[in-house]
């Protein structure tokens, strides 16, 4: 392991995609890196790009206009030919999604789709494949897996189904492996099992995990460091105490006070008010500034640059430091 | 919060519902007990919440109350009178009383008719409004729900998600509802929206005195809007009780589960948790004695053998366990589970913030 270079940085990277209203930028001018055995979370609503970004970072979009750069053990994604990438998904880069539901094969036994994905990534007969597979499931916790092999989506459980992406997502042994919100369509109980598994392969595998999620308890117990996405750009990114022990971006802030209190004591929330601005008619300066309670006259003129606050925290926001500002301003 | 009185609004006795469905062969009958022996009352501006995972029966239940699934056994009583012997023109008028909310409003808005149409359309039905008023009782709806009057001509694809279930809840209330059953409300929003739905619903209850049979899985939200709390497992009720028994002092070892595995948004508060091994069995199939008995840290012979009644456990709560009292105390929240000092300062400034700027902008 060599903590010093990130197994993956991300730089200048944007996403537009053409519709009948002008381009629009899905993810703009995004940069991140993340390092060997390391867990990124990238947190945000619907439409702040966040799902768009992880499914580009392996050129999963075809309509899309992407430009950037990726650069994956140096080495930029974005440059590399079709055949090429075809055997970095799923080989180096693992993915794991949402709904196991609408990305397993219905027709397919599980056994046959693991097999498959480990055979067109490596030169192995089918009898060492199915063993692999075997082993990739008995690692995910699928009771009696070798008869497991043999069973087809539908009859498996949510839980059990997404244990089987993640088995095959594992298979190939992925230096990296982009989980778009894996546990969202789970309960909460399976949900807890999930997340134990996924912290238990991945110190025992040492793979770096990029995960996306809209939900800060998640993130609070698997990650590392936090991006919090807004509107297609990175607005605060931090090491995942830092970020929920001093954020430093209005809407991060605000994704707190929407949620009911810890302890369960507070009378009425604080939402953000309004909605997530239209790609289309993005608003002038900061793209938070006409939801934002904090905001002051530069934020509608000049969009804040993504600048380090404090070691390792960054924030895209004129008022950061918020704290040392807002209480010098006399807010009391 | 409107503190509920001690009247009943709704009384739940018995409520059952078996489906029928194939078994191996399509001749071969099996039943699927959804919803098994549930009894629990609603008071006028009281919040009941139904907690539980997919398949617990929670969403069946919601739907027996509002004459969309008929029960298999047990009696509703709504406002003293019973549902289920009624005529059909008596259960129409009781059944504008009660009104649902749904997790997807989109699916339930006719995708062809304005808003201002949605919303007319129940309160027209019941010959609350005719052609003449309906367009002030909309606007007065839409006043309600946190809409504006000019969104009446405007069809249910120009809404965002949040602002389409403020058209369901509109729609729900347009018939002057008493007891409003809202199945997963806000789950499919984001989490800031969520709050504004959810503050919604509380400012309706205190101003209407709205009753409401929340259905839910997300426990943070149930903790916060609820009165008193209901937790479902495979059918059954295991556990009732006011919210502050439930949450401080889970006694059933499922609700203790539940509440063990949801995640806080404080790195390091969660404590190691009791990962509860398994699925939920199948309804088709339920296991003998406690239905929870399999997936039980606690479990003895006992539970493999009886079914463990509804029984006072203590702070007004009923728990259906046979070792509630010898298992071990719950340790609630890690004293961690609160927000850092900068932290809690910040949320401060924001909603102090955000309140200034909310009265500044109704001033204009």
């Amino acid at each position: 392991m060599t903590p010093d270079v990130p197994l993956i940085e991300v730089r200048g990277l944007r996403v537009g995609f053409h519709t009948s209203g002008g381009t629009v930028a899905a993810v703009d001018d995004v940069d991140f890196s993340v390092r060997t055995g390391e867990t990124l979370a990238i947190v945000g609503e619907s439409g702040s790009g966040k799902s768009v970004m992880s499914l580009s970072l392996l050129r999963l979009v075809p309509s899309a206009i992407t430009s950037g750069e990726i650069l994956f053990h140096g080495e930029d994604l974005l440059a590399k030919p079709a055949h090429a990438m075809r055997d970095i998904r799923g080989g180096r880069i693992g993915m794991i999604f949402q709904e196991p539901n609408t990305s397993l094969n219905p027709v397919q036994t599980i056994g046959d789709q693991i097999v498959e994905a480990i055979q067109l990534h490596e030169a192995v007969g089918k009898a060492a494949a199915r063993a692999r597979a075997v082993e990739v499931l008995e690692l995910t916790g699928i009771p009696s897996p070798k008869a497991r092999m043999r069973s087809y989506p539908h009859e498996l459980s949510g839980g059990m189904r997404q244990r089987a992406m993640i088995a095959m997502a594992l298979a190939c042994r992925p230096e990296l492996l982009i989980a778009d919100e894996p546990t969202t369509a789970l309960d909460v109980t399976v949900q807890a099992q999930i997340l134990d598994l996924m912290r238990e392969l991945k110190a025992n595998s040492g793979a770096a995990i990029i995960l996306i999620t809209h939900d800060l308890g998640v993130v609070a117990e698997m990650a590392d460091r936090v991006a919090v996405m807004y509107a297609g750009r990175i607005v605060e990114i931090a090491p995942v105490t830092d970020l929920f022990d001093g954020p430093e971006h209005p809407y991060t802030i605000g994704l707190l006070s929407s949620m009911p209190s810890i302890d369960g004591d507070s009378d009425t929330l604080t939402p953000i008010e309004g909605s997530m601005p239209d790609p289309l008619a993005l608003p002038a300066g900061c793209r938070f500034q006409p939801r934002c309670p904090f905001a002051i006259k530069r934020c509608a003129v000049e969009a804040p640059p993504l600048e380090t606050v404090r070691p390792g925290h960054l924030s895209a926001c004129w008022r950061a430091p918020l704290l040392e500002t807002l209480t010098r301003g006399g807010q009391q | 919060m409107t503190s509920p009185n001690n009247a009943t609004l709704l009384q739940v006795e018995g409520l059952s519902k078996k489906f029928s469905v194939a078994g191996r062969w399509p001749w071969q009958k099996r039943t699927l007990s959804a919803v098994n022996d549930i009894s629990f009352s609603i008071a006028p501006g009281e919040t009941l919440s139904l907690v539980g995972e997919s398949g617990c029966g929670k969403s069946t239940a919601g739907r027996m109350l509002v004459g969309l699934t008929a029960p298999s056994a047990g009696r509703i009583l709504f406002e003293g009178q019973d549902l289920s012997g009624q005529t059909a023109s008596q259960q129409r008028a009781m059944r504008r009383r009660i009104q649902l909310i749904f997790q997807d409003p989109y699916g339930s808005l006719n995708p062809r008719m304005t808003v201002g149409e949605l919303i007319a359309e129940p309160a027209l039905l019941h010959g609350l409004a005719d052609r003449r008023s309906a367009n002030d009782r909309v606007a007065e709806l839409l006043g309600l729900v946190g809409l504006a009057k000019r969104h009446a001509g405007r069809y249910p694809h120009e809404f965002s998600g949040g602002q389409r279930q403020r058209i369901g809840i509109a729609r729900a209330l347009a018939v002057e509802p008493r007891l409003i059953v809202c199945d997963e409300p806000v789950s499919a929003l984001d989490v800031s929206v969520q709050a504004q739905i959810v503050n919604l619903l509380q400012s309706l209850q205190d101003r209407l005195g709205l009753s409401y049979l929340f259905i839910s899985h997300g426990l943070s939200v149930v903790r916060h809007i609820s009165h008193r709390v209901a937790v479902m497992y495979l059918g059954n009720i295991v556990e009732i009780g006011p919210k502050a028994a439930i949450f401080d002092q889970p006694s059933h070892p499922y609700t203790r589960a539940l509440l063990a595995a949801a995640p806080v948004p404080r790195p390091g508060a969660r404590q190691a948790s009791v990962a509860l091994a398994g699925d939920m069995p199948s309804p088709l199939d339920p296991p003998s004695g406690c239905r929870f008995h399999p997936r039980c840290p606690f479990a003895i012979e006992r539970c493999r053998r009886e079914i463990p009644a509804l029984t006072p456990g203590g702070d007004g709560r009923l728990v259906a366990c046979h070792r509630w009292q010898e298992i071990p105390a719950f340790q609630a929240n890690a004293p961690g589970a609160q927000h850092a000092p900068k932290t809690t300062r910040l949320l401060a400034l924001y909603r102090q913030a955000a309140a200034n700027s909310n009265s500044r902008m109704s001033s204009n």
